[in-house]
């Protein structure tokens, strides 16, 4: 009986930790109703035009899920990282550095190896990403280099790297010599991931969308991301370096090796969704030039998207297509009302802050707790006691 | 070859370009040697280049270009007080939440306010006379033929570090870096100073920002900075919380950014994404090389609690 109580009270102590969150959206929200007014637009019609925009027809939702894609694989990668303790702000590289490699290998076997290729190409993509992730992980280790800063810094060498490969050696035979834009050629048709179509026959859901498969990986991926993370030896390392890096030399982990592992998954997980882009969604890696023309900046969304999902692989699925909708709502809007979408990049800012600001009352109301817990124990020594020399 | 490199004029324009990187990392400097990492700096140089050239192109004065760019960035200079010292907030993510809200801002005001980029006709070059005339190794072009803003930037490297190392001011900043229980049982205010200091940090990075818009370009266009901000937090590890050291670092940055452009001027064979990879690998193999200098101040990114 008393067991079943103390349950139910942690299940609304959980929902109470939310709390800070909800809050932390409804400031979102009032900020941006100030902005459109500032803008001179309609907060109401804004707000409708985009939540029709994101969710409201089929085709808007599978938009929504096309752009969710990527922004799930890097919010579970930056979920591996944060939890262990390294701040992972090149989602962007890792992407970049992911697709390039998966894309390699897509146009190097072609169709030689029939459908092998899919997997093939993924992998490549999980070690090219991870290995470019692990290098600011090796830097923070081993010369205690801040990796806020190598990976920016890192972002901007891949984003290079790429127009160099896309205008050079990497660019599609076609193009070459025309006035084109950075592409490589056409993945053969067998690399291509399916469409996803949920259901069958005339009523069958995002039946002609560009919804592609990428979307089940990225869950199924989010699932082992939670058991990896909770439910293994590894992950339990992983999180222990995050929460105190001195108890877990003292607990004999090698914590140099455990932040460079925790940045090569989290890496990884970013240059599938690179990679997925390429398979599923353009066929092909292209680029417009721009640091965002590739990756369509889900590497900082996916930031957004992981603290938002509380820093779990779970969370970070429907967050990401929160941050998805948020996306195409927000060009909806700019086509119907001239808001400039850029807004939502604003929105992003203040969103990340209000949600790292709220974890100090987490923070407090944890502590509280566990002092109240530890009065209970005490409490209830005592009374043991009493009662045995009573 | 490299008579055509090595160019007084290629010096001079290294000069003039470290402009914005000093603004923005001594002011980042100030921040950093009271233990608070902003690592917004990038975000508060876009807004702050925004808003000074906005003025500017409305018919202001240059000087209220400057004030209206300074103005902003103090302000986002006090909300990151107010996140990390206030809320106590991570420090490192924060502040790449005050970078995407710089960046989307900055975005946003270009796009409903101007539209396409635009110029205006900016700080104009000043002749010291008699020094603009030395032609002894180029000395007179190199150093004595600028505008304004750049003989306030390294006039600010000096006056900085007397600030930091000679008052009072300086000592505490310095104390609450290093020592915050110890100056916070001297009776200085911990997070008076780191108020004060990420204010004017904030300041600064968006005079850094005005320094491109209203003077070395004179043009404003989206994301003007492409992460100069970024440099700038990582010129301060680079120059170990020195303002002489800032300021090597800064014109090491200048320099190669100036040698990029006489690179495409006279037409030497390298792809441009190569020279434009350059300052961000430099930048992570200064950060290596300087990682284990001993100035760090050890409360950095910690937020101070009484009785911990």
């Amino acid at each position: 009986m008393q067991a079943q109580t103390r349950l139910s009270w942690g299940w609304l102590q959980r929902l109470a930790d939310f709390f800070p969150v909800f809050i932390a959206v409804l400031l979102a929200v009032i900020t941006s109703a100030i902005l459109l007014i500032a803008l001179e637009a309609d907060p109401f019609t804004a707000f409708s035009e985009m939540l029709g925009g994101a969710f409201g027809t089929e085709n808007a939702f599978a938009e929504t899920l096309v752009k969710s894609v990527p922004i799930m694989f890097v919010a579970i990668g930056i979920t591996i990282a944060f939890r262990g303790g390294v701040v992972n702000i090149g989602g962007e590289g890792q992407m970049i550095a992911g697709a390039l490699l998966g894309a390699a290998v897509t146009l190097g076997l072609g169709e030689s190896v029939g459908w092998l290729v899919i997997p093939l190409a993924l992998i490549a993509a999980f070690i090219g990403g991870g290995l470019y992730g692990a290098i600011a992980g090796f830097l923070k280790a081993y010369f205690d280099v801040n990796e806020i800063l190598s990976t920016i810094m890192l972002n901007q060498v891949a984003v290079q790297l790429m127009n160099y490969l896309l205008n050079g050696p990497m660019l599609d035979p076609e193009s070459a010599g025309m006035n084109h834009i950075p592409k490589t050629a056409r993945i053969a048709e067998i690399a291509e991931l399916p469409r996803l179509v949920i259901g069958f026959g005339d009523n069958a859901l995002f039946d002609r969308t560009r919804l592609h498969w990428g979307l089940i990986i990225a869950i199924v991926l989010a699932v082992i991301s939670y058991i990896l993370l909770w439910r293994t030896v590894i992950g339990f390392r992983i999180r222990a370096v995050g929460q105190n890096e001195r108890a877990s030399r003292y607990a004999g982990f090698r914590v140099k090796q455990q932040i460079v592992l925790s940045m090569f998954l989290s890496g990884g997980m970013a240059g599938l969704g690179g990679a997925v882009q390429v398979l599923g969604l353009q066929y092909r890696l292209q680029t417009d030039g721009s640091p965002a023309g590739f990756t369509g900046s889900a590497g900082f969304n996916g930031i957004v998207a992981a603290l938002f999902g509380g820093l779990n692989p779970l969370g970070a699925v429907p967050a990401s297509v929160l941050f998805g909708g948020l996306l195409v709502g927000a060009q909806k809007m700019q086509r119907e009302l001239g808001v400039p979408a850029a807004m939502i990049t604003a929105i992003n800012g203040i969103i990340v802050i209000f949600v790292v600001s709220s974890q100090i009352f987490i923070q407090r109301r944890m502590q509280r707790r566990a002092k109240l817990e530890i009065a209970a124990v005490e409490k209830n020594k005592f009374e043991d006691t009493a009662q045995e020399t009573g | 070859m490299l008579d055509e490199i090595f160019t007084a004029s290629v010096f001079a324009a290294t000069i003039r370009l470290a402009t914005p990187y000093l603004f923005a990392a001594l002011g980042e400097m100030y921040a950093q040697r009271s233990g608070l990492l902003n690592l917004g700096v990038d975000g508060i140089m876009l807004v702050g280049s925004f808003a000074g050239f906005y003025q500017v192109y409305q018919g202001g004065s240059l000087l209220e270009g400057v004030i209206a760019a300074m103005f902003v960035g103090a302000l986002m200079g006090l909300a990151m007080a107010f996140i990390s010292v206030t809320l106590k907030a991570e420090q490192g993510i924060s502040g790449i939440g005050l970078y995407l809200f710089g960046l989307g801002m900055s975005e946003l005001l270009f796009q409903s306010l101007l539209g396409t980029p635009r110029t205006v006709s900016g700080f104009p070059d000043i002749y010291i006379p008699g020094l603009s005339d030395i032609q002894f190794l180029g000395i007179g072009q190199i150093f004595f033929q600028h505008n304004l803003l750049v003989y306030v930037a390294f006039a600010l490297v000096p006056i900085s570090a007397f600030i930091l190392n000679k008052t009072p001011f300086g000592l505490n900043i310095r104390a609450v870096g290093q020592m915050p229980a110890a100056a916070d049982a001297m009776g200085v205010s911990v997070s008076r100073v780191r108020y004060i200091t990420s204010t004017i940090g904030g300041a600064m990075a968006g005079l850094a920002g005005a320094s491109l818009s209203i003077a070395l370009i004179g043009a404003y266009q989206q994301n003007l900075t492409s992460g100069m901000g970024f440099i700038a937090v990582a010129l301060v590890y680079f120059g170990a919380w020195r303002p002489y050291g800032v300021m090597a670092g800064a014109l090491l940055f200048s320099f190669v950014n100036a040698l990029q452009l006489q690179i495409n001027v006279i037409g030497f064979d390298i792809p441009t994404e190569f020279t434009v990879m350059a300052p961000p690998i430099i930048t992570i193999l200064a950060l290596v090389i300087t990682s284990k200098s001993k100035e760090k101040p050890t409360e950095l990114t910690k937020p101070f609690e009484r009785g911990t």
